[in-house]
């Protein structure tokens, strides 16, 4: 395992758990907070945090993000600047909420100067679970083992706002036992959206009926993802449909030791 | 036919039920994607171009009111006259009166959004004028009574069998397979119907200020044909889309090329400046142009969605769009569909006539990634959702909305103080063990999460949040 990161100048990773995980898929935050620890990276969860106000803000009410964002800008704005003697970040494990925080927030917040000052401070210092890794402790190989056949879904906001694409594949790539399959419209969204999946339920299941297809036809065993709304509607359609595909966030894959 | 109103949801239903539909959705959108990929692969500064046409776009819109003034002046030298339409009756009703006046009996017609838009054809067949599309495409879905269902490609909701059945029931001629016969139906037809037109309506792809020249892009011959065998050429356009000067066409010519088809040009590009001149041996006596506004100045007076009117119309954020991949081009109700229409219908007829168009995305940004001048499709779509949104504050019509905004309001309400979020995680955890299943799933759920267990299962609350187990974590670790 890569441990040549390890302090010096100390990681501290405030971990951004999304509503999402926190509520429905714990396991997938405590994966990420195994991966980060084993790399020596410092770990704290500020307990205060709820959700980064995208769910309202993708609707419209964006007087309600607002309010919601505002919460969450300055709880970690807070712990940021307290924390001066270390190199600080805020690491989600949602290629969504971190855009929801890196790119989206300007705009929520194009006409309130204060609230964007504080936004060009932490969205420096925010990345997604993924980018941090290959990028920021420049780790492809974490030590991870998996028996399997994985194919990998790119989550839109991952893909598009974050132009993120090659590091997750060289995460999922570097596990020891894995084979990768890329599948066929890897990049195409899963219909997912957000509120999206029930304004137009339909829509919604057809996009992931292609989607379904297209991770059943790449013969892969386990299906990854580095976005848990992408994996709970492709999940959803594979436990309906008795498929015995597998759905795994990232961090557990790469949590995963045999 | 005239257009009935917008209801994405409903028609989204029928087009993914329409199994031969949903293959020729795959089929064409499969195609133009990897043909405008590799065109736009092949020039090495390609994002270059993207950046230069949107910055060229954005000056000509920020100074609509000095370009229109000097394309007005320019098409005049050329002998041509200008008209200015409000909207879509104004705009019917003067180019049908520039038939009337001229005792004008039948029209061809050249392919034209702009057309669909205001709905010309009923108009002509109302004031008892036959008209004729002469695109193959757009003469199909004349004959079938229907509206086109993609930008650039009107009629690929039709299979070849559709179509065969089509010309053998309306023109009463044989069933023919082969696509090649039914093209030289069409084509014999057209000859005659052209050579006896009293008059030529077209569209513009572009309108260049500085020269008052106007810009047809086709593949088919039949646009140069209508702007210069009747006697008449009447042009409608869309005061967006100017450009400033003549040499900026080089590279908008090479964008939408390639974008739209992925060709490197198109098979005609015509440019028309002014009637036929003294020296010209053929070409229209008369050239009329047909500014139109319909929404346009609205958009341009709206900073946050501005950028609705760069658009050239390519067609390439509909073949790049998983939506439309699956709902296909009649579910956005109007003209224009996928990304595009999504945008820009709610803006042009009012956003109280197309509430649902700026939600129907999944705001993955596929859109934004191909635009030739980089309209950010998810800003836009936000900015209109959040008008959708303020435009309903004081009017809730239905329970859905009411149910949507209560929603919002309690999710608000939760998340705000940390508190109740638990509290709400932890009873929400106990009230959906009725419906948990042996897999750990919920497989039905009442309304509105019906809409997601209707079809899926929905994960169920674990029963420690990660915020309960990080306690434990550092209760252990000290």
């Amino acid at each position: 395992m890569n441990q040549d990161n390890s302090a010096n100048p100390p990681i501290k990773a405030y971990i951004f758990i999304t509503c999402l995980v926190d509520t429905f898929f714990p396991e997938v935050g405590e994966s990420m907070l195994k991966v980060l620890n084993d790399l020596g990276v410092e770990v704290d969860f500020i307990e205060e945090q709820t959700c980064c106000g995208q769910p309202a803000f993708n609707s419209g009410y964006q007087d309600d993000a607002r309010a919601v964002a505002e919460r969450f800008i300055s709880i970690f704005e807070k712990a940021i600047n307290n924390d001066t003697n270390t190199e600080t970040y805020i690491i989600s494990p949602s290629g969504s909420c971190t855009s929801m925080v890196k790119v989206f927030y300007e705009e929520l917040f194009k006409n309130y100067p204060d609230t964007l000052k504080k936004v060009s401070h932490i969205k420096n210092n925010t990345y997604e679970f993924s980018e941090f890794l290959v990028n920021v402790l420049n780790v492809e190989d974490v030590g991870a083992k998996y028996e399997g056949v994985i194919t990998y879904h790119d989550s839109c906001h991952l893909l598009r706002e974050l132009r993120v694409k090659d590091g997750p594949r060289q995460l999922i790539k570097s596990v020891k036992g894995v084979r990768f399959k890329e599948m066929e419209l890897h990049d195409a969204c899963c219909g997912f959206g957000g509120t999206f999946s029930i304004k137009f339920p339909n829509v919604s299941v057809s996009m992931l009926d292609e989607k379904i297809e297209c991770i059943v036809n790449s013969g892969a065993d386990t299906v990854v993802s580095a976005d848990m709304g992408c994996l709970m509607n492709i999940g959803g359609a594979l436990s309906r449909r008795n498929i015995p595909i597998k759905v795994m966030h990232l961090a557990q894959l790469l949590a995963s030791r045999g | 036919m005239r257009f009935e109103e917008v209801r994405f949801e409903k028609d989204s239903e029928k087009a993914i039920h329409n199994k031969p539909l949903q293959k020729a959705l795959v089929n064409v959108t499969d195609r133009f994607r990897s043909a405008r990929n590799k065109a736009s692969s092949e020039v090495s500064n390609w994002e270059e171009l993207r950046s230069e046409a949107r910055e060229i776009k954005k000056n000509t819109i920020e100074n609509l009111d000095k370009y229109l003034i000097m394309l007005e002046e320019n098409v005049k030298k050329a002998g041509g006259k200008v008209h200015w339409a409000k909207d879509a009756s104004e705009a019917s009703q003067i180019i049908v009166k520039i038939a009337n006046d001229r005792n004008v009996k039948s029209v061809v017609k050249s392919k034209s959004m702009a057309t669909e838009e205001i709905e010309l054809n009923s108009s002509f067949e109302d004031a008892g004028i036959s008209v004729v599309e002469t695109d193959l495409g757009e003469y199909i879905i004349q004959l079938a009574g229907e509206h086109p269902s993609h930008i650039i490609a009107p009629a690929i909701h039709k299979t070849k069998e559709d179509i065969s059945k089509l010309f053998s029931e309306k023109l009463g001629i044989p069933h023919y397979d082969k696509p090649e016969e039914l093209t030289k139906v069409a084509r014999e037809g057209l000859r005659s119907e052209f050579l006896n037109a009293d008059m030529g309506v077209s569209g513009a792809n572009f309108a260049v200020a500085e020269t008052g020249t106007i810009v047809i892009v086709e593949n088919e011959g039949n646009a140069r044909l209508t702007t210069t065998v009747p006697k008449i050429h009447v042009a409608l356009v869309g005061i967006e889309k100017l450009i400033p000067k003549y040499e900026d066409l080089s590279l908008f010519l090479t964008v939408l090329a390639r974008s739209a088809t992925g060709q490197k040009s198109s098979t005609y590009v015509s440019f028309i400046t002014g009637p036929k001149r003294a020296s010209d041996v053929d070409g229209p006596e008369e050239f009329h142009l047909v500014l139109l506004d319909n929404g346009r100045s609205g958009i341009l007076a709206s900073e946050e969605t501005r950028e609705s009117l760069y658009c050239i119309r390519c067609g390439a954020c509909l073949n790049n769009c998983p939506v439309y991949r699956h709902v296909g081009g009649h579910s956005y109700g109007w003209a224009y569909s996928g990304p595009i229409g999504a945008i820009i219908t709610p803006q042009l007829m009012g956003i109280d006539k197309a509430p649902e168009l700026p939600f129907a995305s999944s705001l993955c940004g596929a859109c934004h990634d191909v635009c030739p001048v980089k309209i950010d499709f998810p800003k836009v779509l936000l900015e209109l959702r959040k008008n959708v949104v303020e435009s309903k504050k004081f009017h809730i019509k239905n329970t859905k909305d009411l149910i949507e905004k209560l929603g919002i309001k309690f999710w608000r309400f939760t998340v705000e103080y940390e508190s109740i979020y638990k509290l709400t995680n932890k009873l929400s955890y106990y009230l959906q063990l009725p419906w948990k299943r042996s897999n750990g799933k919920l497989n039905s759920l009442p309304y509105p999460f019906s809409r997601w267990t209707d079809q899926r299962d929905f994960p169920a609350i674990a029963k420690k949040t990660f915020r309960e187990r990080w306690k434990e974590i550092k209760h252990q670790t000290g």
